[in-house]
């Protein structure tokens, strides 16, 4: 399919929604409005309200707090998910000491975890950053040390007779395979991060954008909680597309699936 | 006049602890030694061991018994004095071609403004001047062997050893290798130790073919100098009377040992 077709195809989908959307909010089908405006508001009211934020500029105070927690989440996550997968897969005892407690961790839904860091480190943007850590890290984690672990013994012969040092072997083969690993992940692990920011946020903050959904739904203003679903989901794939543009950048060497030659 | 001695396996042996714990000897004293400049090929039916004979060579496994000297010196740990081409895919894939050739040398400490023109070089030598800028897998299976030969020939080893390289290559491209390496070869006389499972390529490559038999425990049970004139092409030395001779004197033993080996391998794919 060319690629004009599939784009109209795309939108011609949102448009049908919209338009269903607005139609059964508003005009009554039998005598009986199936959407009622209270809980599904309209397209139109969810509209204006998202042109009101960003004409009076409110908006670009949330999002900006919630983009800053969520790169703080990843940097942090990330960082702390490259180091500690490294060194677990490079001293297995380590990792067979924390196996369990990492397990558990991990296991852990990590909303439970909000209150406990809105206690330890305020309503402001660190207790959201941390949420955002918990979910980074793993991630990052477990795909660093499975990079480490799976190194293909062929290429660390081959590292080894070139003559290298341990050093350079971490340097030249198990580095770059860690971080190809962790590339690999980079959508999911990012999308954690504005997770744990939005989540964070709306379950107690002063700003963001998950503040602005909890603040509209606390006065059941619905057109509200829709507006700020759709400029996070807006600002969501903007954010992807920002990660797809960086991935492409680092991972040239990579094959790709439509690559015959394997 | 004698010429030193690059490899002296004597009386090697080497065994490999199973998962159950019974111990699996897969060579057994094996005496074979490569002379500074000659390129020797060993040929066996698979399984033999003789993957494991060139890792021994290389310092990557430890004999269980017996000695390894290089250039009349005892080997300790890796040897240095080799460059090994692998059978599988050993480029690293985060690298251009040109990278990787180029890693050889700065691993040595060369500094990069220096290793990047004679990385380039070397490919250029191999015919893949135009390829530099690839990474591995933009390249096809010959292309990536040649690449893998310029990154060991770029460190100038004194030795060389090569565990089936072209084993996963079709036939015509093994061929076009084939020459490739005899005119790399030629132009310094590095000593060579050449596995390959096809009689054919060792005769038409080799000064001497050394055959094992069939493991475990698989021995030296064979040793031929190949006395064809060099420089050889490979397409045409197989047409030679000679060659045919030599092939049909050295079938004669390998045959009895390939269908042990394919006995054993068949009854052990019945044990499981």
């Amino acid at each position: 399919m060319s690629r004009p077709t599939l784009l109209a195809l795309q939108i011609l989908v949102a448009v049908v929604c919209i338009v269903l959307w607005q139609v059964l909010s508003t005009v009554p089908v039998f005598g009986k409005i199936l959407l009622p405006p209270f809980f599904f508001s309209n397209p139109f009211d969810v509209f204006s309200q998202i042109v009101k934020w960003f004409s009076s500029g409110v908006i670009w105070k949330h999002l900006g707090i919630t983009l800053a927690e969520s790169i703080l989440a990843f940097v942090i996550g990330s960082l702390g998910g490259v180091l500690v997968g490294f060194w677990f897969a490079r001293q297995p005892l380590v990792a067979a000491v924390f196996d369990p407690y990492v397990k558990m961790v991990n296991a852990l839904p990590r909303v439970v975890l909000a209150p406990i860091f809105a206690l330890w480190l305020g309503l402001g943007i660190w207790s959201k950053v941390a949420l955002g850590v918990t979910l980074v890290f793993f991630i990052v984690f477990f795909n660093v040390y499975q990079g480490v672990k799976e190194v293909s013994r062929t290429v660390l012969d081959n590292g080894r007779m070139l003559g290298m040092s341990e050093r350079q072997l971490m340097q030249h083969v198990y580095w770059p395979s860690a971080l190809s690993w962790m590339f690999s992940s980079l959508h999911t692990s990012v999308g954690f991060a504005v997770v744990g920011a939005v989540v964070g946020e709306y379950l107690g903050s002063a700003a963001g954008l998950g503040y602005l959904i909890q603040q509209a739904e606390g006065v059941f203003d619905v057109a509200g909680v829709f507006a700020g679903m759709f400029v996070l989901s807006a600002f969501v794939i903007l954010i992807d597309y920002g990660v797809t543009l960086v991935e492409r950048r680092l991972l040239v060497w990579r094959p790709t699936a439509s690559d015959g030659r394997g | 006049m004698t010429t030193p001695t690059a490899v002296a396996l004597e009386d090697a042996k080497v065994a490999f602890r199973l998962g159950d714990g019974r111990v699996y000897t897969a060579v057994e004293k094996a005496h074979l030694t490569v002379a500074q400049g000659e390129f020797v090929a060993i040929v066996g039916p698979t399984g033999c061991g003789k993957s494991t004979l060139l890792n021994v060579a290389a310092g990557l496994l430890k004999p269980a018994a017996g000695s390894v000297r290089i250039f009349d010196r005892p080997l300790a740990g890796l040897n240095r004095d080799a460059g090994y081409l692998f059978q599988a895919d050993a480029l690293f894939p985060w690298k251009t071609a040109l990278d990787n050739v180029a890693i050889g040398l700065e691993i040595k400490g060369t500094p990069r403004t220096d290793a990047l023109p004679r990385a380039q070089k070397w490919l250029t030598s191999v015919g893949l001047g135009a390829f530099a800028s690839r990474y591995p897998h933009m390249l096809s299976g010959g292309q990536r062997k040649r690449v893998a030969l310029a990154q060991v020939l770029i460190r100038d080893p004194k030795i060389l050893l090569m565990d089936e390289p072209f084993g996963p290559l079709d036939a015509q491209t093994r061929q076009v290798m084939g020459n490739l390496l005899l005119d790399l070869w030629s132009a310094d006389r590095k000593a060579v130790l050449f596995v390959t499972h096809d009689l054919e390529e060792a005769i038409a490559l080799a000064d001497r073919v050394v055959i094992m038999s069939a493991g475990p425990s698989s021995r030296i049970i064979g040793d031929w100098r190949v006395n064809l004139p060099r420089p050889r092409d490979i397409f045409e030395v197989r047409l030679d009377k000679e060659f045919h001779a030599l092939h049909r004197e050295i079938w004669s033993v390998l045959k009895d040992e390939v269908m042990k080996g394919y006995a054993q391998s068949t009854h052990a794919a019945e044990a499981i």
